[in-house]
């Protein structure tokens, strides 16, 4: 049972989190990206478990489908075709996620007391009900894994199952996975498998082959397995040296009590955004924002590439061009 | 499958040809990937596109559609002449060294005895010679020019690597790699298997690609082999166990052939079925013909069926037509001929070929029934849903009837995959609103349709009125009534040879060797029988353990036959019965215990020593496997490449100057249809329809989770053709056939390359098959708008996986 | 990464969120009770094993059903998962497979038999009992007039061709085996199933 004693981060929170639970293991999953086939077993047994159901959206011309995250999709495969310079024709195919971070930006930048919590299992968990849908976990996740809903304006994301894990059983995706692509257990055993598999990956040629665990965020507890680790960002933008903004660690470290008010979320906001993009194009007071449906609030829509797309879009109305012809 | 899902992972090599495991069955892939981590085994995948199951494939080629004969035929001939096949297998455990009669000859594409009149050809020239003895005479040499291995050298000595090349698109080099990597496996510890699926059997040459593969994997000795074998793996959950029960124009349960019309003696019936061994001492174990007939019959007519009216023989239907396939059916149907149809569980309309010509011939009915638990396109043919379904409802006078049906989840019984695995299942609750099984509602039917009978008198009523109907609630048998029904009982006491009772009357029987001919026995299907037994039902066991390491799991469920996971396993042991690789060690002859033994249920006679001569494939009168098929097929006893009916290509390369031997001679196709194909130079684009991983035909378009993970229509083309027509990933297309077209989304992709064919560049279009007008998913267009109206020689499955469009920007 | 929000935007957020999350970020709220962020569903459904209905690899599965099976309680499926014991799927489903659950509540099922009259552009619900009798009613008329007991070369051939009927390989072997039984001794030879595409 996951009780509070269990929890030993809690975003927003000045008092210490127990910690003298030490037995707990820390779990993970393992993701070998060489054995995935890109079935979206994953996806479909994630919303199914999860009791969610994303829109029926449209084919943008890839495989692709939802083509990006959102609060109902809380992983996605992301295909990407790679052609080396002698011809060598590979579909790489990653699932896409909440990596679980042992030291989580979103946590770090969470202004909400609680809403997002970090178990002793290395779980990072978002708890909705204090969840203010301000979107700084976004900000703050290295990974861009988050996503508001526009229904609540609230942050979701990968539990990686807590209430299965916590009952015993295997996340929902790692079961169900045909290829023995997603594994899960102890982080030790994740570990001795995925460097079992980089062996087995090197001796059949994959000079690269290695275990993606970024140290700049402590280490994550979904591992991706790499035929090309030296070059992450082959597989759809996975980062290669993840970290978590310094910004979000000063307001962790130095300015959170000053921080616990409305008004300085703002600021911050400004800050954040300053620092990492650059001023704003759009005037504040644009009008048209103030008719925006709110659910635009909270992250760039446009920030992934061409063929991505953003939660605000109804994906579930009727395209005419196909209806009309 | 010979073979079963687990046993994959015993291979050392995996061909993925004419199928896509990753993407229709990846659970059942799941067990390459663990050959490929725990054997060390490599998967080849050879495919028009770069599927998800090449995304993890150790090596690939890219083959254009339909021309997988020229391939594998290819390989033969390598094998045969770098002297890589298994030697002592090919001796002793195929027909190889059979002497084949004069009168064969194959010449400028065509078999002896061919009939262009009727498409067909006479087979008498296709068979063994017979010695004085009267069995087949043999030369253990091998070297005698009318043996079976030097007619198939000298057949595919055509079929050289430039030659395959030029026909197949794959560059001769990648050919060469591949062929190697395939002949490393005729090693005794070696074994490749062959996983197919539709990709091989929607050709007009389907039957043939299946067969050329089967000679290989005798060639190679991996027939009856843990991790060998040709490997079927079948699209339906339970289209294996349909098969089985014979639910087909032709059949009876069990594999029995239903009578043609000429067959008007019973004794002459029984007799050509009842297959003699033509080779000294051998089992041919349909010799028990008789057997299996008689139980049937004894299990629907019970005592109405007595030796002195033939067992009911009359009863039957013949069969006036060559077969009444589905094609057949639906030309009949579009010309008028059928008054009604029923469609339980089956959508016609959007898996028949020819969407038009289906859309008529439903129109020109005077009732169609559809039985389904969903909304099929097939119940609304006369709907007008647009450019999806332009028709004009008030035209159409057929009367549907739609009958809602219950759902596996509220459904008792079994079903048997691909393995041949019979796996019970329970319900896990009711049905929405009215929906019933379908047991009751053919049930009800039938009843009322008996009832009709008994009241109005009619036309022929005895096999209505007397068929048997002994369930406790007639209107609603029970699934268990009806398994135990088809596994069969004992009518009488049976008795052995010193007169010692070994069945009582009333008991289940535990195998078809209980079976007689004498009317004592009844067995619904005497394949199926031993599922449930005395000891009760077989088929709902769960013991998973696997005591000899080899993903044998016995106590799982119930295989036909009698509990066998591979077959032809007495193959995996030579001629002493001993393991051909202490790694490949399956069933072997104790000496000791006197008896075969292993991981399997031998299929075999288990006593039978080695010493005594039999051979392991105890089906075949020879006691051998064919690589001459000189009765089985109608087409040609050799595989032959003969180009698809719409092809990109003009000619058949390998005979170029006979026009007759472009497509398969053999191959169904009628007059209208034959005016509907395309022609080149207006559709030059060759297509492939197909399966997606996200989607099941057109049932889960109906499933909201499938259709969020791929909810639109699409076709793949190439970079290349893309650039060529202006189209950019997202744009809507248009592709179109000499019968139809479509729109969809295009996916532009680098998985789809131009091919190289003769003198022509060759682009593919990739058309997944899975919308249509009802559902959740968007709407799209049913793609058998597109395909053509022909079917395979053997078994007229429609040539869905090689015809030609246009693609251009919508 | 950017955060496309205006501070007015903001605002507007940041007041509708004030009530309840503004006290508890100043340190004023109680401590929530921090049970589990969503309780396992599972406890104590009841479970009932089943075959997947799509292809033929035949995986196990496992449905969970509200209740634990008493009488008072009507069954009603709400998550499926796969069978860790079956030795093929050893738990896994495929997209398909984990996808059931939206295939048995699908809003295409059927659930009261309907016709469609000759030339209309609707359904009309009618009860079991009509549907059945009207079709049995087409069938012994086409029957009876169709069925040939000889043909033109004098041969007994007993066989009925002018009504056809496809068969579900998606059904059980029993649904199967009587379909069988029943279509091939009321004579029908145009029989056929999804094996012959």
């Amino acid at each position: 049972m996951n009780n509070s004693q269990n929890i030993i981060a809690r975003s927003a929170t000045t008092t210490t989190p127990p910690q003298v639970r030490s037995h707990v293991e820390e779990v993970a999953k393992l993701i070998d990206v060489s054995k995935c086939i890109g079935c979206k077993a994953c996806q479909v047994a994630c919303m199914e478990w999860n009791d969610l159901r994303d829109d029926v959206g449209e084919c943008h011309g890839t495989y692709d489908n939802p083509t990006d995250l959102t609060a109902n999709s809380w992983t996605v495969m992301r295909f990407s075709e790679h052609e080396s310079d002698d011809g060598n024709l590979e579909w790489l195919i990653r699932k896409d996620g909440c990596m679980h971070c042992a030291e989580p930006g979103c946590l770090a930048a969470c202004p909400a007391p609680g809403a997002i919590v970090q178990y002793a299992n290395g779980i990072v968990d978002f708890d909705s009900e204090h969840c203010i849908g301000c979107g700084y976990c976004i900000t703050g996740c290295p990974f861009d894994i988050p996503r508001i809903s526009p229904k609540d304006q609230k942050s979701y994301k990968c539990t990686l199952c807590s209430d299965r894990v916590n009952a015993g059983m295997e996340p929902a995706c790692v079961k169900t996975c045909p290829t023995n692509c997603i594994e899960f257990g102890t982080k030790e055993d994740m570990l001795a498998r995925a460097e079992k598999r980089v062996g087995d990956l090197q001796a059949r040629g994959f000079r690269d082959a290695g275990i993606y665990d970024p140290a700049g965020v402590g280490g994550t507890h979904v591992m991706y397995v790499l035929h090309h680790a030296n070059d992450p960002n082959r597989y759809s933008g996975l980062p290669k040296d993840p970290r978590i903004s310094p910004l979000v660690g000063a307001w962790k470290g130095v300015t959170k009590p000053i921080m616990s008010a409305i008004i300085g979320i703002t600021a911050f906001a400004g800050v954040i955004h300053y620092m990492t993009k650059g001023p704003k194009e759009e005037p504040e007071d644009d009008p048209g924002h103030d008719d925006a449906p709110a659910h635009t609030l909270g992250y760039d829509a446009t920030r992934r590439d061409a063929g991505a797309r953003g939660e605000g879009e109804d994906s579930a109305g009727d395209r005419p061009k196909g209806e009309e012809r | 499958m010979t073979n079963h899902w687990v046993d994959i992972r015993n291979a050392n090599l995996i061909i993925v040809m004419g199928g896509n495991a990753a993407e229709a069955h990846p659970v059942g892939f799941r067990w390459v990937t663990e050959a490929i981590e725990h054997n060390n085994a490599e998967l080849i995948t050879i495919d028009p596109r770069f599927t998800r199951t090449s995304a993890v494939a150790q090596d690939r080629a890219f083959i254009r559609t339909g021309t997988d004969i020229a391939f594998l035929g290819g390989l033969i001939s390598y094998l045969i002449e770098t002297d890589q096949i298994q030697r002592e297998y090919v001796l002793h455990y195929t027909d190889a060294a059979l002497i084949v009669r004069d009168g064969y000859g194959f010449e400028d594409g065509l078999f002896s005895g061919y009939d262009e009149a009727t498409r067909s050809y006479d087979k008498q020239s296709w068979m063994y010679e017979m010695g004085d003895d009267g069995f087949v005479r043999r030369d253990e040499s091998l070297e005698d020019p009318r043996c079976v291995y030097q007619l198939l050298r000298a057949h595919y000595a055509r079929y050289t690597p430039e030659t395959v090349s030029s026909i197949t698109g794959i560059p001769v080099e990648t050919i060469q790699r591949i062929w190697r990597k395939i002949a490393a496996t005729a090693v005794p510890d070696r074994t490749m298997t062959f996983c197919y699926a539709l990709g091989w059997t929607q050709h007009s040459i389907g039957s043939q690609i299946v067969r050329v593969a089967a000679m290989v994997q005798l060639l190679l000795g991996n027939m009856g082999m843990p991790g060998g074998g040709v490997n079927a793996l079948r699209g339906h959950s339970n289209i294996q166990g349909l098969t089985d029960l014979g639910l087909l124009s032709q059949l009876l349960p069990g594999y029995l052939t239903l009578a043609n019309a000429k067959e008007q003696d019973y004794a002459a019936y029984i007799d050509k079925r009842t297959k003699q061994p033509t080779v000294e001492g051998q089992v041919s174990y349909w010799k028990n013909y008789e057997k299996f007939h008689v139980s049937l019959m004894k299990s629907w007519f019970g005592s109405a069926a007595t030796e002195r009216n033939q067992w009911c023989f009359d009863w039957l239907p013949k069969l006036e037509r060559p077969l009444y396939d589905v094609l057949d059916t639906f030309e009949r149907m579009s010309k008028g001929e059928l008054n009604g149809y029923f469609c339980q569980g089956f959508n016609p309309l959007a898996s028949f070929p020819d969407r038009a010509k289906i859309t008529r011939a439903l129109s020109s009915l005077k009732y169609l029934v559809v039985m389904d638990p969903l909304n099929t396109e097939t119940s609304e043919f006369w709907k007008h849903y647009g450019e999806y379904n332009d028709v004009d409802s008030s035209a159409i006078d057929t009367e549907v009837f739609r009958l809602p049906t219950c759902c596996f989840a509220e459904d008792e019984g079994s079903i048997v995959n691909s393995a041949r695995w019979l796996q019970w299942h329970w319900a896990a609750a009711p049905p929405p609103g009215d929906a019933r099984p379908d047991i009751r509602i053919m049930a009800e039917l039938f009843l009322r349709l008996k009832r009709l009978y008994q009241e109005e008198g009619g036309v022929f009523p005895e096999p209505i009125l007397n068929l048997t109907w002994d369930y406790d609630i007639a209107d609603e048998p029970r699934p268990s009534e009806l398994a135990r029904e088809y596994n069969g009982r004992a009518l009488e006491d049976l008795v052995d040879d010193e007169g010692n009772i070994t069945r009582r009357a009333g008991e289940q029987l535990s195998g078809f060797g209980e079976l007689t001919a004498d009317g004592r026995t009844a067995a619904g299907c005497w394949i199926f029988t031993g599922c449930w037994t005395e000891d009760g039902n077989q088929m709902a066991r769960r013991d998973n353990s696997d005591p000899y390491g080899t993903g044998n799991t016995l106590g799982w469920a119930w295989a036909w036959p009698a509990n066998r996971r591979i077959l032809y396993n007495r193959a995996s042991a030579d001629v002493q019965g001993r393991p051909w690789g202490a790694n490949k060690a399956f069933i072997w002859w104790d000496s000791e215990q006197g008896q075969w033994t292993g991981a399997d249920v031998p299929d075999f006679p288990t006593t039978s020593p080695p010493s005594q001569g039999q051979m392991p494939f105890i089906m075949q009168p020879e006691g051998v496997g064919h690589l001459f098929a000189g009765q089985s097929m109608v087409d040609g006893p050799f595989p032959e490449h003969y180009e698809p009916f719409e092809s990109p290509v003009p000619q058949n390369l390998l005979h170029p100057g006979n026009s007759r031997a472009r497509a398969n001679p053999a191959a169904r196709i009628f007059d209208d249809d034959r005016e509907a194909l395309g022609k080149p130079e207006d559709f030059p684009h060759a297509a492939t329809t197909y399966r997606l991983t996200e989607h099941f035909h057109f049932w889960t378009k109906h499933a909201r989770l499938n259709a969020v993970v791929q909810p639109e229509q699409f076709v793949e083309i190439g970079e290349a053709l893309a650039e060529e027509i202006g189209v950019a990933a997202g744009d809507w297309v248009k592709v179109s056939s000499n019968r139809g077209f479509i729109r969809a989304v295009a996916v532009v992709t680098k998985r789809l390359r131009p091919m190289q064919i003769g003198d022509r560049q060759v682009h593919h279009v990739g058309i997944p098959l899975h919308w249509g007008f009802t559902g959740v998913a968007k709407k799209g267009y049913l793609v058998n708008a597109l395909t053509p109206f022909v079917g395979d020689a053997n078994t007229q499955t429609p040539e869905y996986k090689s015809f030609t469009v246009r693609v251009e920007k919508a | 990464m950017a955060i496309n929000v205006t501070r007015r935007q903001f605002f507007k957020l940041g007041g509708a969120g004030l009530a309840s999350s503004s006290l508890a970020m100043m340190g004023f709220a109680p401590e929530p009770a921090e049970a589990s962020i969503r309780q396992f569903k599972l406890a104590h459904a009841k479970e009932t094993r089943n075959t997947c209905t799509y292809c033929s690899v035949g995986c196990g599965i496992l449905m969970y059903s509200k209740g634990d099976g008493s009488k008072n309680v009507e069954q009603d499926v709400f998550h499926i998962e796969g069978d860790p014991d079956h030795p093929v799927s050893r738990g896994s489903l495929c997209p398909k497979g984990a996808g059931l659950l939206d295939f048995v509540h699908s809003d295409g099922r059927l659930a009261y038999p309907q016709v469609r009259e000759a030339g209309a552009s609707e359904w009309t619900r009618i009860s079991w009992d009509e549907a059945l009798e009207r079709i049995a009613r087409h069938m012994k008329d086409d029957r009876d007039a169709n069925f040939v007991r000889r043909n033109a070369q004098g041969q007994t051939v007993n066989h009925w061709t002018t009504t056809g009927f496809l068969a579900a390989s998606g059904s059980s072997n029993e649904a199967g085996y009587i379909t069988h039984k029943v279509v091939r001794n009321l004579g029908m030879v145009a029989f056929d199933n999804q094996a012959r595409v």
